[in-house]
């Protein structure tokens, strides 16, 4: 079963990915986009499998509905039509192709080279399950936690929003 | 059928970084090259999780959630900077922002 919905979720993301990027029917980023979205549905799906629920909720809610949200938002504010007109270079669609997928031999090849003795068993060790409540304890825990972390990022979400603010204003400097 | 281990996970993660990266050098849109740095995230996001899941520590999902958090900012800034980009421009294009190309 947990092999099924893998394969599944699997496929689903790396097809979806390499439609939002290479889409042989469509230039255009509104299509991108929409495969995106996809993609990051199928991620969570992983990330339940690997019993992250937590963080597949999270997924869900800040990539899939807040940040495709604002991708879509600026595209259609910007109405980018051009971009279905221009082609993609041949030459440099083939020299991508071939330098990332040497790169992705290259890590496969040292993936089969350093976990080849542990394929077959190393699924039964882990029982941790990413629930809200363990999450938190492990966030918030007064002894090893990442309270201070935690509030770093605080202060960089508020960095954040004001530097949008700043840079959406009319007279942009 | 037999179950999905760490490397299965990490293959996936590995295909998905490899895309990103792609996009990020054939693509010449400018909104297209983000989505796929975001793909190159989202990537390392598995990989993390699966090794936590694997390795019995929550630590790796920990650091997912703070990934998440920067990413939204790291979006919102950058998506500012592509709309003050195009007001000053009007283009998306890398091609047409070589000024500082010598």
């Amino acid at each position: 079963m947990e092999s099924i919905l893998f394969n599944i979720f699997a496929v689903l993301a790396v097809l979806s990915a390499l439609l939002v990027v290479v889409n042989p029917f469509s230039r255009n980023p509104v299509t991108s986009a929409m495969f995106l979205v996809t993609t990051m549905i199928s991620i969570s799906g992983l990330f339940v499998l690997l019993n992250a629920y937590f963080l597949a909720a999270v997924q869900i809610l800040v990539y899939a509905g807040a940040v495709m949200v604002l991708f879509l938002f600026v595209i259609m504010l910007l109405d980018v039509q051009e971009t279905a007109r221009r082609k993609l270079r041949v030459v440099s669609l083939v020299m991508g192709f071939l330098s990332v997928g040497a790169l992705f031999g290259v890590y496969k090849s040292s993936l089969e080279a350093t976990y080849e003795q542990e394929l077959d068993g190393s699924s039964g060790e882990g029982s941790v399950i990413g629930s809200t409540q363990a999450l938190g304890q492990e966030l918030f825990s007064s002894v090893n936690g990442f309270i201070l972390p935690f509030e770093i990022v605080s202060i960089l979400l508020l960095v954040a929003m004001i530097g949008v603010i700043l840079l959406s204003k009319k007279e942009f400097r | 059928m037999m179950e999905p281990t760490l490397s299965h996970y990490l293959l996936v993660s590995g295909a998905l970084f490899s895309i990103g990266l792609l996009g990020v050098i054939v693509r010449r849109n400018l909104l297209i090259i983000y989505m796929s740095l975001e793909l190159m995230l989202n990537a390392a996001n598995v990989a993390l999780v699966a090794m936590s899941r694997f390795n019995g520590n929550l630590d790796g999902q920990v650091m997912v959630f703070f990934i998440i958090t920067v990413a939204a900012a790291e979006v919102a800034v950058g998506l500012a900077l592509i709309v003050a980009l195009y007001r000053k421009r009007q283009t998306t294009e890398v091609e047409d922002l070589a000024t500082m190309k010598l």
